[in-house]
């Protein structure tokens, strides 16, 4: 008979060696740099152009989404049917992201379509006019989407959270309105294209199973154009931290949830404490086995899920307790989160807990490895965030010696209620 | 050890290749081994989904999930160990199958071994699991059907769509009292009728070996009673003889208009058909709906068309929120106009071309991942034949535009419709 009651022997995760597959790099002509990783099994390709091109750089709110959302909707030469017909019929997606210091154009397709879809890419880069009819479209179409938004408290939440920790004026801590909408005009979507993406700084990342041809493809249609053109404006922006720290709002009164936020600011990667501070945030809130969703979740049943983060942004960084619970257990939530957070100041973390989180943190580090899009994901963060392969090493080796003493040590210093800004949305 | 039906497949390049064996107590083993990850994936489908609940007690099978991860005969926790192995894991619930996934480094599978036979053997049916996990689903529920501008759509349409087949209420459950009123004696009724090896399919996929994964299949599956076979006999839906329609008056912003027709099962040819179909009227923004009338009437700010992957007969539905000012008459009207159109003239060979060309695209890209190759094995074998995964492709290849146009004569037909009108109070 088989022992069912004891655990088969396990090899540590954490002792297990981790590598991150280094990228190929080469330049364009004009100075692009592209990042590649060639790690596929099928014949397929991810390529993602990355702009110097989000809300950091508009000078009026809404412009650089605006801008990017609309690369797909016009050129010189193409409609913006022709130009979705045009991808599409080679089965590829052409998706754009606006972020907050970047956005992006990503192109996922099989190899063998490769040369019929980079020179339309180019297009879209250098030859976009934004028609005012699609510009008229998307006004209106935004403004309904908004409206159905902002019934939902989780949206209400998300944007609000953001507001109290890094101000109004700020990229990271500012929101849309109907007014923005309306004010948008094609002009500044002119200007700001010109200005971010044809003449703007762009990086290219490449991952799956690239076709040996893969610098002369993106030479021929990217290396001549006009990108790169001009150094990055230096802009700086202030956190303006809220005064106030709590905050009920009722949205909507019919509501049987409450949206809870709760955040304090918190540094960017480049801080000593930022690695370790990701093993506490495990501990506490990071994952399913987490303290917030033992305690909350699988002992209260007060909510389908709690989570605290880290939030991945490259100047400044929020940390962050997230959750949708049961409208009249929303004060009882957030009293208990306050109670994890005083047990893990109070308390040293035993080494039973510690080893699993060491072990679970490599093992889902050595999942997420998988695969050449993950792969490239991770570089492009460490290149976005000014960061080399050592800071991947140095993170494994933290999750590998960290000390329930410097665990207890980093709760006291930031896990403190006072510093917390505190929001429930009804 | 029973490997009596084990037989291997030899494929060719671009195959997905496994390998197939039987236990004695008819639990299907497949093994998808992938040198190039340092990963390996346990994957247990049960053939088991809201479909097959009691009218009166629905969102169970969802419950259950829930329930499964409150400990078992010799575990107490099995979140714990698997993750001290390195170890993550889901599980998801459909109206038609329950499938359970765990990743973990490879030289830790058996930790996935030990977790799943032991909840396969028995459950610790504990009432404070069952206590906390209602509690748990219910905000669930409200979380995605309650407390959201239109979430309760599917509730309203599956409910008109649908007048004896379970596929008429949604894998959360009909109503929160369903979930509340749930008891322990349920809960063990439901897991030794539809969660015993005779009705479960194991994959296996990754840096794992054959001989291995035999080996451990057997020490640590082979003794679990096989149970009986669940033998599904679900009411057929009748066929829809005329038009329906329902109003909704709701606090929302904006009207919405959601069609639906009854369309093929899972592996008829109609599927296949009504697939392409659907990307050629709502796939992306060259599609027609999208263009038609979002683009170029501007009478939608958005517009979808889909189906459910349904293993019995589906629904194929078209749905968006209107501009402002537009009725949902002239909505309606405009939706119908492409639906006689397509039924009217074939499809173009760049719009064939283009959704075929879309359909390898996306095989090629779910099939990068090791967990999603173990979960689409599963879903097949239990669709008859893993080897489906295999020829899929073919299937779409095949497909003419004098396909297309018959069976959206067949199938968007005024009778065989539900409508749901989405009122702004």
């Amino acid at each position: 008979m088989i022992n069912r009651k004891s655990a088969p022997e396990i090899i540590d995760a954490v002792n297990m060696k981790l590598q991150l597959k280094p990228y190929d790099h080469f330049i364009l002509d004009n100075g692009v740099p592209v990042y590649s990783i060639d790690a596929g099994a099928q014949d397929v390709l991810l390529i993602e152009w990355v702009f110097y091109a989000g809300n950091w750089y508009e000078d009026k709110n809404i412009v650089a989404a605006t801008t990017n959302f609309l690369l797909k909707n016009g050129t010189q030469k193409r409609k913006a049917f022709a130009i979705n017909e045009h991808f599409e019929f080679y089965g590829a997606y052409l998706n754009r992201s606006c972020y907050n210091e970047t956005a992006t154009i990503t192109l996922h397709c099989l190899n063998k379509h490769l040369p019929q879809l980079l020179p339309v890419v180019a297009e879209l880069i250098n030859e976009c006019i934004f028609p005012e009819e699609e510009l008229a479209i998307y006004k209106q179409n935004q403004k309904q989407r908004l409206e159905v938004n902002l019934k939902k408290c989780d949206f209400i939440a998300n944007r609000l959270i953001d507001e109290y920790v890094y101000g109004f004026h700020h990229p990271y801590g500012r929101y849309t309105s109907t007014l923005d909408y309306e004010q948008l005009n094609r002009q500044e979507l002119v200007e700001f294209y010109k200005r971010f993406y044809t003449e703007g700084k762009c990086l290219i990342f490449v991952a799956g199973k690239p076709p040996a041809d893969l610098a002369q493809q993106l030479n021929h249609s990217f290396g001549q154009l006009s990108i790169n053109s001009h150094t990055l404006p230096e802009i700086q922006f202030n956190c303006e931290p809220a005064e106030t720290k709590k905050y009920n709002i009722i949205n909507d009164a019919d509501g049987v949830q409450g949206a809870i936020r709760m955040a304090r600011p918190f540094f960017n990667r480049h801080h000593p404490d930022f690695q370790k501070a990701q093993v506490l945030n495990n501990i506490f809130g990071g994952f399913f086995g987490s303290r917030l969703m033992s305690n909350i979740r699988e002992d209260k049943g007060y909510t389908y899920g709690i989570h605290s983060y880290l939030q991945n942004h490259i100047h400044n960084s929020a940390w962050m307790i997230s959750t949708e619970a049961g409208r009249d257990v929303c004060g009882a939530t957030i009293e208990e989160v306050y109670k994890e957070m005083a047990i893990l100041c109070n308390e040293p973390v035993d080494d039973d807990e510690l080893d699993l989180v060491r072990n679970y943190m490599v093992g889902s580090l050595l999942g997420d490895l998988d695969g050449p899009f993950q792969i490239i994901a991770r570089w492009k963060n460490y290149i976005l965030n000014g960061l080399t392969d050592a800071y991947f090493y140095d993170s494994i080796q933290t999750v590998q010696s960290i000390t329930a003493e410097e665990l207890q040590a980093l709760a006291k210093k930031y896990l403190n209620p006072e510093e917390f800004y505190e929001l429930v949305v009804v | 050890m029973g490997n009596d039906l084990f037989c291997t497949f030899f494929l060719t390049l671009d195959m997905i290749l496994y390998d197939r064996f039987v236990l004695d107590n008819g639990l299907r083993v497949l093994v998808h081994e992938d040198p190039s990850t340092p990963m390996a994936v346990l994957n247990i489908m049960y053939d088991v989904g809201a479909r097959d609940e009691n009218p009166e007690k629905t969102g169970f099978a969802h419950l259950f999930e829930h329930l499964m991860f409150g400990g078992s005969v010799h575990i107490p926790d099995y979140d714990e160990p698997l993750q001290r192995a390195g170890g993550e894991n889901n599980a998801y619930t459909t109206n038609d199958i329950t499938n359970y996934y765990c990743q973990l480094p490879a030289e830790n599978i058996e930790t996935a071994f030990w977790l799943e036979s032991d909840r396969m053997l028995g459950l610790a049916f504990s009432e404070k699991s069952l206590t906390v996990q209602k509690k748990v689903v219910i905000e669930e529920f409200k979380e995605h059907y309650i407390n959201k501008p239109y979430g309760d759509v599917w509730h309203k349409m599956r409910e008109l769509a649908y007048t004896r087949h379970p596929y008429r209420w949604m894998t959360i459950g009909k109503e929160l009292s369903h979930v509340e009123n749930a008891h322990i004696d349920d809960v063990k009724h439901f897991f030794f009728k539809h969660y015993r090896p005779l009705n479960a399919i194991l994959v296996v996929a990754g840096n794992v070996k054959l001989e291995n994964i035999k080996r451990l299949a057997d020490k640590w599956f082979g003794n679990i009673p096989m149970g009986d076979k669940y033998e599904r006999n679900l009411p057929k839906e009748p066929q829809q003889t005329a038009a329906r329609q329902s109003e909704v008056y709701a606090n929302v912003p904006l009207d919405a208009f959601i069609k639906t027709w009854h369309m093929g099962a899972r592996l008829d040819k109609g599927y296949y058909v009504m697939d392409l179909a659907t990307e050629i009227l709502g796939g992306g923004g060259s599609s027609r709906l999208y263009q038609s009338l979002v683009k170029e009437k501007q009478l939608f700010s958005g517009i979808d068309c889909h189906h459910f992957g349904s293993t019995d007969n589906g629904l194929v539905a078209i749905e968006g929120k209107l501009v402002k000012g537009v009725s949902l008459e002239t909505a309606a009207k405009a939706v119908e106009e492409e639906i006689e159109k397509i039924q009217a003239s074939l499809v173009t060979e760049t719009e064939l071309q283009k959704v075929k060309n879309k359909t390898e695209s996306i095989i090629a890209f779910e099939d990068m991942g090791v967990m999603s190759r173990a979960n689409s094995l599963a879903m097949y074998e239990l669709l008859g034949d893993a080897q489906l995964m295999n020829t899929e492709l073919q299937r779409y290849q095949a497909i003419t535009a004098e396909d297309l146009q018959q069976t959206c004569k067949e199938v968007f037909r005024s009778e065989n419709s539900n409508t749901l009108l989405y009122h702004s109070k």
